[in-house]
C-alpha cells in the first residue's frame, strides 16, 4: 500500500513532465498538422542549459534557492524559446505546401543536427549538477517503508498546475489565443481576416519549447543528471502521451501525461523496469488500434 | 501587360536582414558554442568559448549577406532568360542507365584491380550493403511515400535471426536466408497493420519507437541475444559447402581449386556475394515498379485520397510496400551478420536508421542510381579522416534540411511514373 502511494507520487511528478512536453506535440500538430520530430530535442537543448545555468549561478555565488530556480527557468525559457522559432522557421516554414514527406524529412534532419551539435559543442559524457532542491516530507511510514514526497517533486507538480491554468488562459481568453484556435480551424480564412498566419505558428512553436524548457529545467533539478540522448525516448514518450490523450486536445495531452506518467512509474515498481519504455510503445500501438482519436480527441475528418 | 519592376534591395536593407540573422545566431550560440560545462575531479565549472561564437555570429552575417546577393542575382537571371531544360527526360533516363551499368561494370572488376588490397575490397563491401539498404528502404519511403525511421530494426531481426539460428541450431547460410528475410517482412506486417491505417506522421513515430524497443529487447533479453555481449562466432558462409579454411583436401576452397590459402579469397567471395543480393535487390525492385503493385504505390504516393476513391484497398498497398522494404532490410542483415562474425546491439542504434535513411533522402526518393552514388558519398567520406567522421551525423542532418528546402524529392529524384500510357514523344 505504502509503495503504491510512492509510486503514485513518483508516476504523477514523471506525468508531469510528460504533460509538458506532450502540450508542444500537441499544439504544433493541432495548427499546422504535423508532429515536430524536433520537439524532444528542444527539450534536451533546455536541460543543457539549465546545466549551465545552474552552474554559472552556483560559481557567481548565488545561494538562494528559489532565485536561482526563478533565474534558470527564466534563462531556460528565453533561449530555448528562439531555439523553437528557429526550428520553425528552418525545417518547417519554407516547406509550407510542400509535398507531404518533405517537412517530416526535414524535422527528422533537425533533430539529429540538434542531438549531433550539442553533442559535440557540450560533450558526450553525462552531465551531473550538485542537488539544487534537497529534502522533502516523509509522509507515512508502513510495514518499514517511507513514503517520501521530495520537494523538487511538489515543485514539479506546483509549476504544472500553474502552467496548464495559465496557458487555458491564454488559449481561451486572449486575442492570441482566439488567433491560435482560428488558424487549427482554417488557415487560409483566418489570413483572408487579417491575422498574420506566419506569426501565430511561429508563436505557436514558440510557446510549445518554452514549456519544454520549462520541463528542462524541473527534470534537471529532479534527476540532477542530463545528457545529449535525453530528448530521444522521453520525446516518443510525450508524443505517446499526446496520441494517447488526444492528439490536438490541449487538456488531453496533460491528462496523457498522467497516464503515461502513472504506467510507467507502476509497471517499474511492479514488473520489469528494464521493458518501461516498451510498455509505453504497447500503449502507443494499442491506442493507434483501437482509439486513434485518442481519449478527449475528435475524430479525424479527412478533406480534400 | 503589367510588368512589375522588381527593385533591388539596398545595401542597407541587406545589412538589416543579415544583422537579424546573426541576432537570432548569437541567441543560439550562446549556450551551446558559447557556453559549456567542464567536469573538473568531480564537479562542473563553466567555461566560456567567445571567440568561436564571434567567428560564428561573423559567419552567420556575411554569409547571410552573400547568400542573398547570390540569389537575387541569380533571380534577376532568371527572369531575363527563358527557362532552358538540362535534358529531355529520355536523355536523362540513357544517361541515367548508361551510368548505372558503368557503376555495374566497376563493380565487378573491383577484386580483380585490387585483388591485394584488403581494405579496399573491406570498404567496397560496406558500400554495397548500404546500397542494398538503401534500396530496400526505397521501396517503403521513395516508391510507396511512407516514412520509416526504424528501418534498421528490420535489419537487426534478420541478422540476430541468423545468428541464433546459426549458432544455437546450426543453419547454414542459405538455408537461413529465405528464413530470415520472411522473418523481417512479418514483423514488418506486424508493425505496419495497426499503424498504417492511420496517416503517415503516426508510421513515423511508430516507426522510431520500434526501432527503439527492438534495441532494449536486444539489449535485455540475455538468453536469446547474448545482451549488450552480443552474438560471438557466427559462421561464416561457404562456398556451395566449401569452406573458406587453410587445407589441401580438396574439402576447402582453395584445395578444390588448386589455390594457396589466402585469407583474401573469403572477403572477395563476400563481395561478390553483396554485389549478387544487390543486383537480386534491384531487378526484384525495378520489376515490382511495372507491376500492378509498383504503380499503386506510385499512384498512392501522389494522392492517396483519389487512389482510395477509385476503390483501391490502400491499406494492403502500404502493407505490401512495408513489409518488402522489411524483407529486404532483414536480408542484409543476414548478409552483416554473417560477414562480421559478430553482432551486437550496438551495430543497431537510431544513426543507423539516420543514416540509410539519409543515403534515400540525399541520393532521390525513387532513384536506384541515386542511392548508389549517395552511399558512396556517406560510407566513403567518413574513411578520409577522423575528424569528419566525428562531424558526419552532424552535417547528415544539415544535408537533409537543406536538400528537403532545395529539392524535396532529393538530388536525383524520380518523380516520374514508371509507366506511360504512350511511349515517350509519340503523337498523342
Amino acid at each position: 500500500m505504502a509503495l503504491a502511494l510512492q509510486q503514485l507520487i513518483n508516476g504523477l511528478t514523471l506525468g508531469a513532465v510528460y504533460g509538458l512536453i506532450a502540450i508542444g506535440y500537441t499544439m504544433v500538430y493541432g495548427i499546422i498538422g504535423m508532429i515536430n520530430f524536433a520537439h524532444g530535442d528542444i527539450y534536451m537543448v533546455s536541460a543543457f542549459i539549465s546545466v549551465t545555468a545552474f552552474t554559472l549561478l552556483a560559481s557567481l555565488g548565488v545561494s538562494s534557492v528559489p532565485l536561482a530556480l526563478v533565474t534558470v527557468l527564466l534563462v531556460s525559457v528565453l533561449f530555448t524559446s528562439v531555439y523553437g522559432w528557429a526550428v520553425e522557421r528552418t525545417a518547417y516554414r519554407p516547406l509550407r505546401g510542400s509535398t507531404r514527406l518533405a517537412p517530416l524529412i526535414s524535422a527528422i534532419g533537425m533533430s539529429i543536427f540538434l542531438q549531433n551539435m550539442v553533442q559535440l559543442t557540450q560533450g558526450a559524457r553525462v552531465k551531473p549538477i550538485p542537488p539544487v532542491l534537497v529534502g522533502g516530507f516523509d509522509l507515512l511510514t508502513r510495514d518499514g517503508f517511507t513514503v517520501h514526497l521530495a520537494y523538487s517533486q511538489l515543485l514539479i507538480v506546483v509549476v504544472t498546475v500553474f502552467l496548464m491554468a495559465a496557458f487555458t488562459y491564454l488559449l481561451s481568453q486572449t486575442s492570441f489565443g482566439r488567433q491560435q484556435r482560428a488558424c487549427e480551424q482554417d488557415r487560409l480564412m483566418t489570413s483572408l481576416l487579417g491575422i498574420n498566419v506566419d506569426r501565430t505558428i511561429s508563436l505557436t512553436f514558440m510557446l510549445g519549447a518554452m514549456l519544454a524548457a520549462v520541463a528542462g529545467v524541473l527534470v534537471t533539478v529532479y534527476y540532477g543528471v542530463v545528457d545529449f540522448y535525453i530528448g530521444f525516448v522521453v520525446g516518443i514518450k510525450a508524443f505517446t502521451a499526446a496520441v494517447l490523450g488526444g492528439i490536438g486536445s490541449f487538456p488531453g495531452a496533460m491528462l496523457g501525461g498522467v497516464l503515461i506518467g502513472l504506467i510507467e512509474a507502476f509497471w517499474s515498481a511492479y514488473l520489469a523496469p528494464e521493458y518501461k519504455d516498451v510498455a509505453t510503445f504497447a500503449i502507443l500501438i494499442l491506442v493507434l488500434m483501437f482509439r486513434p482519436s485518442g481519449l478527449l480527441g475528435r475524430p479525424e475528418v479527412e478533406k480534400v | 501587360m503589367v510588368v512589375l519592376a522588381h527593385q533591388a534591395p539596398s545595401a542597407r536593407e541587406r545589412c538589416k536582414d543579415a544583422g537579424a540573422v546573426a541576432l537570432i545566431a548569437l541567441l543560439l550560440g550562446i549556450p551551446t558554442l558559447g557556453l559549456t560545462t567542464i567536469d573538473q575531479g568531480g564537479t562542473l565549472h563553466v567555461a566560456t568559448r567567445w571567440p568561436t561564437l564571434a567567428v560564428f555570429v561573423a559567419l552567420c552575417f556575411f554569409g547571410r549577406l552573400l547568400a542573398r546577393v547570390a540569389i537575387d542575382a541569380l533571380q534577376a537571371r532568371a527572369r531575363h532568360r527563358p527557362a532552358a531544360t538540362l535534358l529531355r527526360p529520355g536523355a536523362r533516363h540513357r544517361l541515367s542507365l548508361c551510368l548505372g551499368w558503368g557503376c555495374f561494370g566497376v563493380a565487378l572488376a573491383l577484386p580483380f584491380v585490387f585483388s591485394d588490397n584488403r581494405y579496399i575490397v573491406d570498404t567496397a563491401t560496406t558500400v554495397l550493403i548500404y546500397v542494398m539498404l538503401g534500396w530496400g528502404l526505397n521501396v517503403v519511403v521513395g516508391l510507396a511515400g511512407l516514412l520509416d525511421l526504424g528501418y534498421v530494426a528490420f535489419y537487426a531481426v534478420g541478422a540476430y535471426a541468423y545468428a541464433v539460428l546459426a549458432t544455437q541450431f546450426g543453419w547454414g547460410f542459405w538455408q537461413a536466408l529465405p528464413v530470415a528475410g520472411g522473418l523481417a517482412a512479418g514483423f514488418g506486417l506486424l508493425l505496419g497493420w495497426p499503424t498504417l491505417r492511420l496517416r503517415g506522421d503516426y508510421l513515423a513515430i511508430v516507426t522510431l519507437g520500434f526501432g527503439e524497443i527492438v534495441r532494449i529487447i536486444l539489449v535485455n533479453w540475455t538468453a536469446l541475444s547474448g545482451g549488450p555481449n552480443g552474438i560471438a562466432s557466427i559462421p561464416r558462409p561457404s562456398f556451395f559447402g566449401l569452406p573458406f579454411k587453410p587445407g589441401d583436401d580438396g574439402a576447402t576452397f582453395a584445395g578444390f581449386f588448386g589455390l594457396d590459402f589466402s585469407p583474401l579469397h573469403r572477403l572477395i567471395f563476400l563481395y561478390y556475394l553483396i554485389l549478387a543480393l544487390a543486383m537480386l535487390t534491384n531487378l526484384f525492385v525495378s520489376r515490382l515498379r511495372r507491376l500492378p503493385i509498383g504503380r499503386a504505390w506510385e499512384a498512392m504516393r501522389e494522392d492517396e485520397i483519389a487512389c482510395k476513391a477509385m476503390g483501391m484497398n490502400v491499406t494492403n498497398v502500404k502493407l505490401s510496400a512495408f513489409a518488402i522494404g522489411a524483407m529486404l532490410g532483414g536480408i542484409a542483415g543476414v548478409f552483416f551478420a554473417a560477414r562480421q562474425g559478430f553482432i551486437s546491439p550496438e551495430s543497431f542504434t537510431f544513426n543507423e536508421s539516420a543514416i540509410i535513411l539519409a543515403i534515400v533522402v540525399l541520393g532521390g526518393m525513387g532513384s536506384q542510381l541515386g542511392v548508389v552514388l549517395a552511399s558512396l558519398v556517406l560510407v566513403l567520406l567518413p574513411e578520409l579522416g577522423r575528424d569528419f567522421a566525428e562531424y558526419r551525423m552532424l552535417l547528415f542532418g544539415t544535408a537533409m534540411i537543406l536538400i528537403m528546402i532545395w529539392r524535396p524529392g532529393g538530388i536525383l529524384s524520380q518523380r516520374q511514373p514508371t509507366l506511360r500510357h504512350r511511349a515517350e514523344g509519340a503523337a498523342p
